[in-house]
């Protein structure tokens, strides 16, 4: 299945906060550079940045910002950083990076597949999630 | 015929990620090391403090050799010859 014999990177995104998505694409994208395959899981609030649509929209910040933390964000963002979704996009340019939408989280969110932005690869389950992991390792963001 | 001070290197590509936040100067060099042969060499400049470190990185996990690597001014420059 994976071209690589690098064991993958599997991510699990669980926050829909916009310092923890752009966290995790940076993690992405030099996962990718390094010829990783990454295999990301979205769940519960991260599931709901992914919906159709509003990928672009500005997302809070974790509590533990705070106004600096705003500042500061705001100032990469005016510097010109790319955002969270752009980095994945690049991410896929470059390297083997697989995005699946965590099923139950589906269902608590109320989305069906037309929902999802076609940065999503497609949907699964748990196992699935685990068996594509193998031994890899697990990073829960 | 046109004459430069360029150096007598021949690069077969450069980049030019000054400026650039982690991690899109590896990004883009992993990008940019594809649009060459094997054997030929891709120039990168970067400003990221943490370029340093990730090109020692990248060249191990890639293959792809760092032939010379430098600071100035707070530009760093690296000169990369693909697998």
């Amino acid at each position: 299945m994976t071209d690589s014999d690098e064991l993958p990177l599997s991510l699990v995104l669980f926050s829909g906060t916009e310092d923890k998505l752009q966290a995790a694409a940076v993690l992405t994208a030099g996962a990718a550079a390094l010829g990783r395959p990454v295999h990301i899981f979205l769940q519960y609030w991260a599931l709901e940045a992914f919906r159709t649509g509003h990928i672009d929209d500005r997302r809070p910040l974790s509590p533990e910002a705070g106004e600096f933390g705003e500042q500061a964000v705001e100032g990469m963002r005016a510097a010109g950083q790319l955002t969270w979704s752009q980095t994945l996009v690049q991410a896929k340019e470059i390297g083997e990076v697989d995005i699946q939408a965590c099923s139950l989280s589906m269902d608590l969110l109320r989305m069906s597949a037309e929902d999802l932005d076609p940065i999503v690869d497609g949907i699964e389950g748990v196992a699935a999630f685990y068996v594509n992991a193998g031994d890899g390792q697990i990073v829960f963001i | 015929m046109t004459v430069t001070n360029e150096p007598t290197t021949d690069y077969a590509a450069q980049l030019d990620a000054r400026g650039l936040n982690c991690p899109m100067p590896i990004v883009k060099t992993a990008q940019a090391i594809k649009t060459i042969e094997s054997g030929q060499l891709l120039e990168v400049l970067a400003t990221d403090p943490g370029s340093v470190a990730d090109f020692a990185a990248w060249s191990r996990s890639t293959g792809n050799e760092i032939v010379t690597s430098g600071e100035q001014d707070g530009v760093y420059r690296f000169v990369l010859r693909r697998k």
